[in-house]
């Protein structure tokens, strides 16, 4: 089946239902009710982003890294278990890291950045591990075999035949860490969560409305710049939504 | 040390607020499953229709929890139930049928052709077909596609003690809003645990269902 | 040239330890093709691999050209060696250009040499460059993905290549073509080669020499027609098969076997001096060549016995010829075809050559038994 066809498709159904929704904020008012959060939404939007961005920059930093280190040889016998405990780790809810990074690192933006460092740094971890795991044995054999260095067969072989599981690991992370970024606010992060949160206890919908569509904006956003980088970065002869056949 | 206390002082308490979170998770997914189930066997029929439900599936799983509930507020709103159990019972339903719709589907995808083949070979209709082997060898999947659910959704179960669904994560709640480190500890380990219990009991349960002849390929 | 010497490769594995390759010694001259021929868990592969260290010695040396390897740096003894496995291991997120230039760039050759020296290789193998520089391997078909292996191994220009089953994943019409290929670029590039293989048919085809291996163990290192005709056991004789006789055939061109300054007559002779020319020579039959020395028909003793004329008028047609580059595989079956004893052999332009008749092939192919008797 034609895949664009199919995405023109649902991008129409998507914009018809925006413009629903729109109509319907708009009858009912909300429309210039949030526009009258405006400026919060913008500095609050800059906060969220920027929550994002140190917390998911430094997962990446140390989850692509600590993956690459449990797929070396050297590794394999302890790296099972490793994945396993990051694995348990990956099932603890984000409110509850989060409120335990609160009683580790009391309020403020510390903690929110190390809850949300943690929360997305398995995706990372276990994409890297595995993308790399998966590169088939024979060809890194043809690498070893021309005389290729380990740090030259990473670098060439195995980092580029992987990125593109490593990125949608990234991509993951990052759409929890967006959508986890709200909860900060609660332990003294600034984030969109405190229109939301405030918006939901003094019961003023379009301050909630005002914070979740922006969230959910940002999710997305994010989520297309990364799919951006993952075209510009995964070379054309690996990326299976590029893949042309003989 | 205050934070035991508080432990065996209130332990009746915590128990039954993780007897509503595991019960409100329950259900939720139970529901998932009435619904994603079907809903993952009646797309096998149609690739076209595979790629819509699971591309709507998809879009819904990335819009963050909080926000799933700020949408719904409003919405529910207008039947009087827009904080409660209620939004996050929908919240969950709506987030599982990704993992439930997809193992389903592709289980069933998966069916080796030539079973297929055999099963028709000797005669047996569509129907007979899918209760005899299909569903029985796409079972394992689908409960690793019903754990996802759960596990996942016992965060977001947390989350929604903030729209008064109830549930440990009232604890974190008012541990954060009274600066109760006890109540904020306690709320988050146990949802911590209720989680990795859940997980590996349903991997027990997942492995117990598995058909004996399949449980090396598992 | 290439030397084992008693070179060894034991596995501990939890059930004990397996003697993979036992004292393995043999020499492979320059510029040939040894085929490493044996059935699977033969010790094959690992013996293969012990020369450039992806699998370590556990006791033994190899030489290269007479250096010890094992005093050489992994690294820099890989890179001066062609590598080619079965799975073919082209890099998928590099184009064919900077596939076939992996090793010059490790060896650091400048950017405009090994873009020159990648132009090269594909022409070698007949794949147009302006096409196929900047494709990526999921863009090309089994059989061009398996040339650019063996270029890519060839790209640094090693003396030595190793060669991993390099054909066995292609389909057999391809993997023909593709061995006449590489015959046709050895000839030019005289690399020092092991070849492993499993498939005999491959290893009389390839190799100048045959080492067959059982159970860790070279049994037997000789050339194809020696191996054939003297396999030095039971398990040798029953792996190269029960027609190990037939496929000797294949070893030997019609050139080698032909009788040469063959009798011939003009089209203007006259028929009696043909009959004279076989009642001299003991021949049924004789070739009738033009003017240029083509054949053209022959003229039977029978028919030159009975009537008068020149040859001209009483010569038959050729079934048909063959050349001087033929198989005998291909002569005998051609022979039994066109139900003929003989037949004139020409050389490429088409000038006869010589006559190879059913006899000679027979006294050919029997003359190593009677040696050896």
């Amino acid at each position: 089946m034609d895949k664009t066809a199919l995405n023109r498709y649902f991008r129409n159904i998507f914009l018809f239902l925006i413009f629903c929704f729109g109509v319907w904020a708009e009858r009912t008012g909300y429309i210039e009710e949030m526009a009258y959060y405006q400026e919060d939404v913008i500095y609050l939007a800059g906060e969220h982003l920027y929550l994002t961005l140190v917390s998911g920059g430094l997962a990446v930093l140390t989850g692509v890294p600590l993956g690459i280190y449990l797929s070396r040889p050297k590794m394999a016998q302890r790296a099972e278990a490793s994945m396993q405990l990051l694995n348990i780790g990956g099932t603890i809810p984000t409110l509850a890291l989060l409120a335990l990074a609160m009683s580790v690192l009391g309020i403020g933006n510390n903690a929110a950045i190390f809850g949300l460092w943690v929360a997305t740094l398995l995706p990372i971890v276990r994409n890297t591990f595995t993308g790399l795991r998966s590169v088939p044995a024979h060809m890194k054999e043809a690498a070893r075999g021309m005389g290729m260095t380990p740090g030259q067969m990473l670098r060439q072989v195995e980092l580029p035949n992987s990125l593109f599981v490593i990125m949608a690991g990234i991509r993951t992370a990052l759409a929890i860490n967006i959508g986890t970024a709200p909860l900060a606010f609660l332990i003294g992060g600034t984030s969109l969560g405190e229109l939301i949160f405030t918006g939901i206890a003094v019961d003023d919908q379009a301050m909630m409305l005002a914070g979740a569509i922006t969230t959910a904006l940002l999710a997305v956003v994010i989520d297309f710049a990364l799919g951006l980088l993952t075209m510009a970065f995964v070379s054309r002869g690996v990326n299976p939504l590029r893949q042309r056949t003989a | 040390m205050e934070t035991l206390s508080f432990l065996t002082g209130n332990f009746n308490q915590i128990l039954s607020l993780a007897w509503v979170h595991t019960l409100l998770v329950s259900v939720a997914v139970g529901l998932a499953i009435l619904t994603g189930v079907p809903i993952g066997i009646a797309i096998t029929q149609s690739q076209r229709a595979a790629d819509a439900v699971l591309y709507i599936a998809s879009v819904i799983i990335t819009i963050p929890s909080i926000a799933l509930f700020g949408l719904m507020i409003p919405v529910l709103s207008m039947i009087g139930q827009g904080i409660g159990y209620m939004p996050a019972i929908i919240a969950v339903l709506l987030y599982s049928q990704l993992p439930i719709i997809r193992n389903t589907y592709t289980a069933i995808n998966n069916v080796d052709p030539a079973l297929r083949e055999a099963a028709r070979g000797v005669g047996m209709t569509a129907m007979q077909r899918l209760k005899m082997v299909e569903i029985p060898l796409a079972i394992p999947v689908i409960m690793a596609g019903v754990r996802t659910a759960v596990v996942m959704n016992i965060g977001v179960m947390a989350i929604a003690a903030y729209i008064g669904a109830g549930g440990l994560g009232t604890l974190i709640q008012r541990g954060i809003s009274q600066s109760d480190p006890r109540q904020l500890i306690i709320g988050a380990v146990s949802v911590s645990l209720l989680a990795i219990v859940a997980d590996f009991s349903l991997l027990w349960l997942q492995k117990r269902l598995t058909p004996k002849g399949l449980a090396a390929a598992v | 040239m290439i030397t084992l010497d008693k070179l060894t490769k034991i596995f501990d594995t939890p059930n004990g330890s397996i003697t993979a390759a036992d004292h393995i010694s043999m020499e492979v001259p320059t510029g040939e093709i040894c085929v490493l021929l044996g059935p699977s868990g033969c010790g094959k592969t690992t013996t293969l691999k012990m020369v450039n260290r992806i699998i370590p010695a556990t006791s033994g040396r190899v030489l290269i050209h007479g250096e010890d390897t094992s005093q050489m740096n992994t690294v820099d003894l890989r890179r001066n060696i062609g590598y080619v496995i079965q799975q073919i291991g082209l890099f998928p997120n590099m184009t064919i250009e900077d596939n076939i230039s992996v090793v010059p760039k490790l060896l650091g050759w400048s950017a405009e040499k090994y873009k020159k020296r990648a132009l090269e290789l594909l022409d070698l193998v007949a794949l147009d460059p302006a096409i196929f520089l900047k494709r990526y391997p999921s863009e090309l078909s089994g059989g061009q993905q398996q040339r650019v292996g063996v270029i890519r191994a060839l790209a640094a220009d090693p003396k030595v290549m190793l060669m991993d089953e390099p054909f066995g994943a292609i389909d057999p019409i391809n993997r023909e073509v593709i061995q006449d290929e590489f015959l046709k670029m050895q000839k030019e590039l005289q690399k020092t080669i092991l070849f492993v293989s499993h498939d005999i048919d491959e290893a009389v085809k390839m190799g100048d020499k045959i080492a067959i291996f059982r159970e860790g163990k070279l049994e037997q290192y000789a050339a194809p027609d020696d191996l054939l005709a003297h396999p030095a056991n039971d398990f040798i004789a029953g792996f190269v098969g029960n027609d190990r006789t037939l496929k000797r055939l294949q070893l030997v061109t019609a050139g080698e076997v032909m009788q040469q300054n063959p009798s011939m007559v003009t089209l203007d002779q006259p028929l009696d001096e043909a009959l004279q020319l076989m009642e001299s020579r003991d021949l049924e039959a004789v070739t009738v060549v033009n003017r240029e020395q083509k054949p053209i028909g022959m003229v039977r003793r029978e028919i030159a016995q009975v009537h008068r004329g020149s040859c001209r008028d009483h010569h038959d047609g050729l079934p048909t010829v063959i050349y001087q580059d033929d198989d005998l595989r291909s002569v005998v079956s051609r022979l039994y075809r066109v139900d003929a004893s003989w037949l004139p052999v020409v050389d490429g332009e088409g000038y006869l050559q010589g006559v190879i008749t059913q006899r000679g092939i027979t006294h050919h192919v029997g003359a190593t038994y009677r040696t050896q008797a």
